[in-house]
């Protein structure tokens, strides 16, 4: 993984002093709030509910066990003993005192984090695929180009004040785990003529209250020109971009608004100005950015374990939770594991200080040293032998971290909601806990793989419920919570948005609701088709007819 | 007119205050000062921004709360789900 | 109002030398003056002839194509920040430096606080009217908090992956 080097500590630590200056300045009201908000922001602390709540950033998902340990120490030492992994692969800290703000910044320096740009109209933390330099159908490791677009939007002076927020994803694969389309850029490894890796750029993409799918902007870019080429992109949208109206703000609209030929031809005419300027990426600099990323020092190992294959038969506690929760790996004899943050009935995304701990230890005695976070919520180690899989297992048992739900109707993605969250309108996280316990007995009996359900409380769309095979928005209607139902949402490479089924459903309606909307979806279901296809084959009129008209 | 208390959010630590009817900030909603005319509301809010400008309170507002009382006690309930749970906190929790 | 300049690099706190002038208000005798893009526009040739130097401020929705065309005759553009939060003159500014070779001050007016002056000196700022209530020795500050920088701009500090590079260089020749 990418390791700083002396010039990568001291702008931390610069910045780090330059934070709790503001603090400070704060604390002495020599700033007003107004004025402190987006400096704040841009250092990822927000005033929630109940507190402040700080997001850490975690570049691209990727940690490694000491980093774990300093949030553990976070957890335990300035909030309440947890913390939250978000759908941005950060980590969120809920109950932060502004005066200790300062330390835990400096805390977080010190094993090279921070938290800088995970919130504000700024590039947001760069996200990509968990599986990345694991995956065999991987064109090229995305992470070194992930980790060199953070660099250059780290403190970009240009756009530090943008119309809003901006996220970048970058994916290597052609199976988009990093959910590129609804990014404000997403960025995929491609091959061109003659074989030459390089990128196809999406743009437009995004959530919130217009969600839209991202259009492609560029067929192919070669390597060396892809910061020109974003800075052209971020440019045309910062002089472009509409800041009238915060609901329009996102380059979604510019992009739907001028039309996709006519941004093109901006970009372009920007881009050409500034192509073999100083952003270009010299061979070297690739090349020395992907050393950081080199494959750790496997094992040589046979492709198949006798060892797993005769567990798996042995337990089927262990098989279910192996055929579930393991991803193969190109490597011979490994396997990512993916730990599941979303036991049944609690709360999605969420992990004690003991827990971070004892994950960190785990991932140095089985995975290298290096943990990754996902973007729905759950963690990876990313390189675990076959062999080990069953003492894993065993370990992680013991923590709860062994929900075999991977991908299964229970891993539910959920924001904080109205239970943390100054935005929000209705709660989510109670929503995802008793779906949660509801659908537990549902998928035993039905086998329920390949079914998300993203429970957001509010429009902002933190847990991308547009996307989710089933949608929930927690909205306030008439003083009472109300959720509304999409139905046929997809973040992966089929990208869809889900339409919203009918009415809205009461706090207690909707547990009902997603159970009818479940059991209809096994009686018209081929045989093995999944949720997504059945939705897409036999549209949303069985659905609607069970829940609104039954018979 | 129904009752009304002004709450905030503290600046140290942004915890949820309530302001009592010395103008001191409280983290239990029982102890606001709760008024149903709307010049006292009005005047409290005034006071309250007078704090924010002074750095010791963050966005204050009005919250309206039903009384429920006892022989001897009265508590504040708001009557928005969303000042219910600043008043009483996250309806989940980590065990 | 207390005006920042930056002289070769360092921030200094200066008397401001220029009028900013109303688009009513008449034009003061052999002083250098500040004036809106559509008075510039209306009254070009009257404000070039004067024997003094012109400057023009841009509101924040105002675009720097009105003006690329004058720009040897200005020796001042001032760009207006109406909002913290408004971000285009970063880019108008990149772009006079940059692209247009514009060589005048340029100047940051409106919601100029401490904690922007760093990035608007990367975008080819060199003079800052502070708002009212900001301290000068904390704005002096400002330009020093950070010395590593990411990313090539307007400004002459070398972005870290530059700096890699010159040192990866120095130790093959060394070797």
């Amino acid at each position: 993984m990418y390791a700083y080097d002396s010039l990568d500590q001291t702008f931390v630590d610069e910045r780090s002093a330059q934070f709790r200056d503001q603090v400070r300045r704060r604390l002495a009201n020599e700033l007003s709030e107004d004025e402190f908000k987006p400096l704040r922001l841009r250092n990822g602390l927000y005033l929630q509910l109940h507190a402040y709540m700080l997001r850490v950033a975690i570049p691209y998902g990727v940690l490694a066990a000491d980093q774990l340990r300093a949030l553990a120490r976070v957890a335990r030492h300035f909030d309440r003993g947890y913390g939250h992994f978000t759908t941005r692969q950060n980590v969120q800290f809920n109950w932060i005192r502004l005066a200790d703000a300062p330390d835990i910044i400096d805390e977080l320096a010190a094993v090279e984090m921070h938290a800088v740009q995970t919130s504000g109209n700024c590039i947001r933390n760069i996200t990509t695929d968990q599986f990345a330099g694991v995956a065999a159908d991987e064109i090229e490791d995305p992470r070194p180009w992930a980790e060199i677009i953070r660099q250059w939007s780290t403190n970009h002076p240009e756009f530090s004040f943008l119309p809003r927020k901006f996220k970048v994803a970058v994916t290597g694969s052609a199976s988009d785990r990093s959910a590129m389309r609804v990014h404000d850029i997403g960025v995929r490894l491609v091959r061109g003529l003659d074989d030459e890796v390089g990128f196809e750029i999406w743009v437009g993409g995004g959530l919130g209250r217009t969600p839209m799918i991202a259009q492609l902007l560029r067929g192919f870019l070669p390597k060396e020109h892809l910061l020109s080429y974003l800075e052209a992109i971020l440019r045309v949208y910062n002089v472009e971009g509409r800041r009238d109206n915060l609901f329009k703000a996102r380059i979604k609209i510019l992009v739907s608004t001028l039309g996709i030929e006519r941004f093109r031809e901006l970009v372009e005419a920007e881009w050409s100005h500034i192509k073999d300027s100083g952003l270009q990426l010299a061979a070297a600099t690739i090349a020395r950015m992907q050393a950081h990323f080199r494959a750790p020092a496997y094992a040589d190992l046979p492709g198949r374990s006798q060892e797993f294959e005769a567990r798996r038969f042995e337990d089927s506690a262990f098989a279910r939770w192996a055929k579930a929760n393991l991803f193969p790996h190109k490597r011979p004899g490994y396997a990512a594991v993916t730990i599941s943050l979303k036991p049944i009935g609690g709360i999605p995304g969420d992990l004690t200080a003991a827990q971070m701990d004892a994950v960190a230890d785990l991932a140095d005695a089985y995975s290298f040293g290096e943990i990754r976070v996902t973007h729905r919520q759950n963690l990876v180690l990313a390189h675990v032998p076959q062999t080990r899989l069953f003492d894993l297992w065993r370990a992680l048992d013991g923590l709860d971290l062994a929900t075999p739900n991977l991908s299964r109707v229970t891993d539910i993605i959920a924001c904080p909601g109205l239970d943390y969250c100054g935005l929000a309108t209705a709660r989510s996280i109670p929503i995802a806990q008793r779906l949660s316990e509801r659908l537990a007995a549902l998928d035993e009996q039905y086998d329920l793989d390949q079914l998300s359900i993203n429970i957001s409380g509010c429009i902002n769309s933190c847990s991308h419920h547009h996307v989710g095979h089933i949608g929930i928005l927690g909205l306030e209607k008439s003083g009472a919570e109300s959720y509304q139902v999409t139905l046929g949402g997809s973040s992966a490479e089929d990208a869809a948005v889900g339409r919203i089924v009918g009415p809205g459903f009461g706090a207690d309606d909707v547990i009902d609701a997603i159970e009818t909307i479940i059991l209809t979806y096994v009686n018209q279901r081929g045989d093995g088709e999944r949720f997504l296809d059945t939705v897409r084959r036999v549209g949303q009129e069985p659905f609607r007819a069970a829940l609104y008209n039954p018979s | 007119m129904s009752h009304r208390v002004i709450t905030a959010s503290r600046l140290t630590d942004g915890a949820v205050v309530w302001r009592d009817a010395a103008g001191a900030w409280r983290e239990d909603i029982d102890r606001a000062a709760a008024r149903d005319d709307d010049d006292a509301v009005a005047a409290m809010l005034a006071d309250a921004h007078a704090d924010e400008a002074a750095g010791r309170v963050i966005a204050p507002y009005e919250v309206e709360v039903d009384i429920m009382r006892t022989a001897n006690a009265s508590m504040l309930v708001p009557v928005r789900l969303r000042e219910r749970i600043r008043a009483g906190g996250p309806t989940v929790g980590q065990n | 109002m207390r005006l920042i300049r930056l002289i070769e690099g360092r921030p200094v706190t200066e008397t401001d030398m220029w009028t900013r002038v109303a688009d009513d208000a008449p034009l003061p005798d052999g002083a250098p003056v500040i004036v809106s893009l559509p008075r510039w526009q209306a009254e070009r040739e009257t404000l070039a002839r004067r024997n003094a130097a012109v400057g023009i401020w841009l509101a924040s929705d105002e675009k720097l194509h009105a003006l690329i065309n004058d720009l040897d005759r200005l020796d001042l553009v001032a760009l207006d920040f109406p909002l913290l939060t408004d971000g285009r003159h970063f880019t108008t500014a990149r772009l006079l430096r940059e692209r247009y070779g514009f060589d005048g001050e340029i100047r940051a007016t409106g919601q100029v606080l401490r904690d922007q002056l760093f990035a608007m000196a990367r975008c080819g700022f060199d003079s800052f009217e502070l708002a009212a209530h900001q301290d000068a020795d904390g704005a002096h500050r400002a330009f020093r908090e950070i010395s590593v920088v990411f990313q090539p701009a307007a400004d002459a500090r070398v972005p870290a992956a530059a700096l890699r590079v010159q040192r990866h260089a120095a130790l093959a020749a060394a070797e």
